[in-house]
């Protein structure tokens, strides 16, 4: 079989947990009905998991069931949220305010909107914590402002914002607000009530569910939230997402929330002290190495460091496994992890997370974003510290920005030969 | 992003990695790319009298295939005259290591990095020369 290794990139997904995929199996056998059905027990049965899936959904973010609709994945939640609050409030206003660090899924749909001439958008900056500032907020609100949409954690730095402020405001002013809640979902708590979120995107495949199923949280009272679909068909989801239902996808997605609303506490806190046990094990070692995102409002699990003079694809090319394929036998472990390196990227640009804290393009070149989760255990911490700090060691010894710094050159000021 | 076993053994095993001496006036040092750009490749070629290379040594800070790049040029360029180092095009590299397109910048700077070594050997030597150097030459007055 082949080694696939140690896991440590829970940002970009996690494992199926055995417990979700156990609930969800006789979903793809016996109870195969179409949760539409309204004319026999096949149905009845399917609509019954499907409710179920709904309130375990629900609770975990403090929604009523009948507030939840279900999507294939937050892709597709962000842009329902906020093309769907643009289309049906065009005549109230059409501008929407977000910030810089947001996922893809938020910003392109942002600016699609933005090239259709269907909405004017102002892109908050933030802090070199990844936070955005209140007071801009408030400023940016007008009374054509229809929507403000603000994750809650952020991917790449884990850096988590102000959302009960920013929904109170938003609250106070009449605005409705979005969060993305991809990666703060079953981590951090959440009660859209008194956070006063009027949308909330989240997907199973972040909290150990499937991939292909999320939802999106559109308040029903309070204010009540309305929305133009993106799909039509046969008037599923109270008419706001067409398409038959998922059924084994929810019945995961729900037991999946189920867990992490019950473990949550107990997680967290075991997963913030492997994060806190990996953080020191590497700066306790090496040199030149530099925190990205906020050293306390961040998710956990996430723990994103520049590794200066070390380009981050080389570097996880030396832990993913891609050498030791050639080296059979050697003992070693690949290590899943990833990076704002642009060599990693299809734009062949370093990350725009990155850039937007602060953080210039030569470190944000050497970043590494290790997502711990669930599964991570003590032993691989501190497997993890020791490959790392040797690669890092290792590759700096191959590279000619360590050897320079090191005889006392400023690399700031040597002219540099560009491409 | 898959890589060619070639590639995997030059980052694994990278061949003459180091430094010689920069103030030798048979040594010529190249020095391409920038931070912010991903990649930095320091080339160094000590080469005789009669123009035949009899040492070259490297490090580069940037990914995989850019250390592969020049880890492969160094022992490219061993026993090879100064004209035929220049004549080493960047499509032999890509081609040796099966670089994909993405990474054919990797090639191309340690093209660079081999002209702008001998740049600075030449310009040692006092032959004139119309490369510039400047990083070679801010890291060689410290």
């Amino acid at each position: 079989m082949e080694m696939r290794g140690i896991y440590m990139d829970n940002h970009a997904t996690t494992p199926v947990d055995p417990r979700v995929l156990e609930a969800m199996l006789p979903y793809f056998g016996d109870v195969f009905g179409n949760a539409a059905s309204r004319s026999h027990a096949f149905g009845w049965a399917a609509e019954r998991a499907v409710e179920t899936g709904r309130e375990q959904v629900a609770r975990l973010i403090g929604a009523r069931a009948k507030d939840i609709i279900f999507t294939s994945g937050a892709t597709e939640s962000n842009n329902l949220a906020i093309r769907g609050v643009v289309e049906f409030y065009k005549d109230k206003g059409n501008h929407v305010i977000t910030q810089v660090t947001e996922h893809k899924a938020v910003l392109d749909t942002c600016r699609a909107l933005e090239r259709e001439g269907r909405a004017r958008v102002t892109y908050l900056p933030v802090d070199r914590y990844g936070q955005i500032d209140l007071d801009q907020l408030r400023d940016a609100i007008t009374d054509q402002t229809v929507l403000v949409s603000i994750m809650y954690a952020n991917n790449e730095i884990g850096t988590v914002q102000p959302i009960a402020e920013i929904g109170r405001l938003c609250r106070e002013r009449g605005v409705l607000f979005h969060t993305d809640a991809v990666q703060g979902a079953g981590k951090l708590p959440i009660d859209v009530e008194a956070m006063c979120i009027d949308l909330l995107s989240i997907t199973a495949h972040k909290i150990y569910g499937p991939k292909g199923i999320g939802a999106l949280y559109v308040r029903s009272r309070g204010p009540r939230v309305r929305l133009t679909p993106l799909i039509y068909g046969g008037g599923h989801e109270r008419g706001m997402r067409s398409g038959t239902l998922n059924v084994p996808g929810i019945v995961g997605f729900g037991r999946a929330c189920e867990i992490a609303g019950a473990s949550m506490a107990e997680e967290s806190a075991r997963i913030l002290a492997l994060r806190q046990r990996l953080q020191d094990g590497i700066f306790g070692q090496l040199d030149e190495v530099y925190l990205n995102g906020h050293p306390q409002h961040r998710l956990p699990g996430n723990l994103n460091v520049s590794f200066a003079f070390v380009e981050g694809e080389s570097l996880l090319m030396g832990l993913n496994g891609s050498v030791n394929a050639i080296a059979a036998g050697s003992g070693v472990v690949p290590v899943a992890v990833s990076s704002g390196s642009a060599c990693t990227s299809a734009t062949l640009e370093p990350s725009y997370v990155l850039k937007a804290l602060g953080v210039g393009d030569d470190l944000a070149h050497t970043s590494i974003r290790f997502g711990l989760g669930r599964f991570n255990t003590v032993e691989e911490v501190d497997y993890v510290i020791d490959r790392v700090v040797g690669e890092v060691r290792r590759l700096r010894e191959l590279s000619p920005l360590y050897e320079m710094v090191k005889e006392g050159i400023d690399l700031k000021t040597v002219a540099w030969q560009r491409e | 992003m898959a890589y060619s076993d070639k590639v995997l053994d030059h980052y694994a095993n990278p061949r003459n990695v180091g430094a010689l001496p920069k103030d030798d006036p048979n040594v010529g040092t190249g020095i391409v790319g920038a931070p912010e750009c991903g990649d930095v490749m320091k080339l160094q070629l000590r080469i005789r009298d009669d123009g035949v290379v009899e040492d070259a040594k490297f490090k580069t800070f940037g990914c995989g295939s850019a250390i592969a790049s020049s880890s492969y040029v160094t022992e490219l360029v061993k026993g090879k005259t100064v004209d035929e180092v220049l004549a080493i095009k960047n499509t032999h590299i890509v081609q040796e290591l099966s670089l994909p397109p993405v990474k054919i910048h990797c090639s191309v700077l340690a093209e660079d990095g081999i002209k702008a070594a001998i740049a600075d050997w030449k310009r040692k030597r006092g032959e004139a020369t119309a490369q510039p150097a400047a990083a070679s030459e801010a890291a060689a007055a410290k």
